[in-house]
């Protein structure tokens, strides 16, 4: 079986400085993978070389099937990011923002409703432009779209950023799901105690590099109930 | 690629029917800019409806600086430039949705601007059919230069000063035909020049910077 993501002495630069350096990182299909490691270490690069929006300039990358070195952007549409910005547009509200995003990236409009619902984003609030929302609000907005959207590669950047306790078990539960369905997540997270019980496997990242690895025994966690995860397996890389 | 192109025009309108951003500052900007270009020739009305052609196109210029910055600030926020790149939608259709958004405020300040050039200047219309393609071709290609250059600007951190050093030179053919076609149109030119030309010239300097638009704002929006 193909990986979704492959990644061997990947290098990508911002101006002329390494952000990956000859990585090496390869995540299956269906899998839950955390991205670990201190500021600067490379996992929002990591994170933005897999949606091709970091070019990588040599080494071998693949996701999805796509070369990312050759079509960069032949990836995007089936990859779904949330970054630490929204990405939403302040004039625009909640159901015209979820359209805005389905709609440009190809998908069916028909299960925005049930999105909204599940990210709790119901009555009124559908209908409020998305500058009045608070942090945790438009968080939710943004995953209403990837889930209605249902990209196979969903990339998280610290997702759990802004989210009280409900939106974080519902996290889990979106995430579990989307893994159910054929997705493959990278969460590339500070907060261990949040997304290390989601996760399959762990990778620790420093100077652009992965330097540690660990298989976790993921215990699927019933809806709304995040429960703990323990360390099964560990490599050390570099 | 018309599909993405609708799709984006749709969504940069709606934001501006919502914000009125260019109907409550840009377009009281420009007729602004007739007012004091007005008091500035002083209470004389021949030099005034001799100078009506030049400065209602030089007031679209300004105008038109203005709604192509207002254009790529909505891409400039909250990652959303990311999110339309993510989106997989056409690079050309992103072009031309987002030129085609510009056009249609444009074309709003040109009314708001000739009612100006009117009322203020005292200019009476000759050939509408002269005024009407002028506007139609220099709106087109305003829009396309704007977009064009708005991408390139976009990435900069200088971008608000660097659009206008960038847009204004380019766009001198709209502003020299235009201004010769209206001068024609109003009957304030020289004696025996005719529209046409002008009016070629526009047309053909829209069709090139929609064609460039089209072939280049892909790279341009990846490099911005």
């Amino acid at each position: 079986m193909a990986s979704a993501v492959s990644l061997r002495a990947a290098v990508a630069l911002t101006g002329r400085f390494p952000v990956l350096a000859g990585i090496d990182l390869t995540v299956d299909p269906g899998e839950i993978l955390v991205l670990e490691g201190p500021n600067g270490a490379g996992k929002t690069s990591v994170l933005r070389a897999c949606a091709g929006l970091l070019p990588v300039t040599s080494g071998h990358a693949v996701v999805l099937g796509h070369d990312l070195r050759r079509h960069p952007s032949a990836v995007r549409r089936q990859v779904g990011m949330l970054g630490h910005a929204a990405a939403l547009y302040n004039e625009l509200n909640v159901v015209e923002n979820v359209r805005f995003a389905v709609r440009a990236a190809g998908g069916s409009v028909d299960g925005i409703d049930a999105a909204l619902d599940r990210l709790g984003l119901v009555g009124r609030l559908r209908r409020t432009t998305v500058g009045r929302l608070s942090a945790g609000q438009r968080r939710r907005v943004a995953l209403a779209v990837l889930v209605a959207r249902h990209p196979a590669l969903w990339l998280l950047d610290e997702p759990h950023a802004a989210l009280d306790a409900g939106a974080r078990a519902l996290l889990g539960d979106i995430v579990t799901g989307a893994v159910a369905g054929g997705a493959t997540v990278l969460i590339a997270s500070h907060e261990p105690e949040a997304s290390l019980p989601l996760a399959h496997r762990a990778v620790t990242l420093a100077g652009g590099r992965v330097t540690d690895e660990r298989t976790l025994e993921r215990r699927v966690p019933d809806p709304g109930q995040i429960e703990s995860t323990r360390v099964v397996g560990a490599v050390h890389v570099a | 690629m018309w599909r993405d192109a609708l799709l984006v025009a749709g969504k940069d309108l709606r934001i501006e029917l919502r914000s009125r951003v260019v109907l409550n500052q840009v377009a009281p900007f420009a007729v602004v800019v007739l007012a004091l270009f007005a008091f500035a020739l002083g209470p004389n009305r021949a030099p005034m409806v001799e100078a009506a052609a030049g400065l209602f196109w030089v007031a679209v210029l300004f105008a038109c600086v203005l709604a192509v910055q207002r254009s790529f600030a909505l891409e400039a926020a909250d990652g959303t430039r990311d999110g339309l790149r993510l989106s997989g939608l056409d690079p050309a259709g992103i072009f031309l949705g987002k030129a085609a958004a510009i056009a249609v405020q444009l074309v709003v300040l040109e009314v708001l601007l000739a009612a100006g050039v009117v009322l203020f200047y005292g200019a009476h219309v000759h050939s509408y059919v002269a005024v009407l393609v002028a506007c139609a071709a220099g709106t087109a290609g305003l829009a396309a230069v704007g977009t064009l250059y708005g991408a390139l600007a976009a990435g900069v951190r200088v971008r608000e000063t660097l659009l206008p050093f960038l847009f204004l030179p380019v766009v001198a053919p709209v502003l020299l035909a235009g201004t010769r076609a209206w001068q024609v149109a109003l009957g304030t030119g020289p004696g025996g020049d005719a529209a046409d030309p002008w009016l070629r010239l526009m047309l053909v300097f829209a069709a090139v910077y929609l064609a460039v638009g089209v072939l280049t704002f892909g790279p341009l929006q990846e490099a911005g």
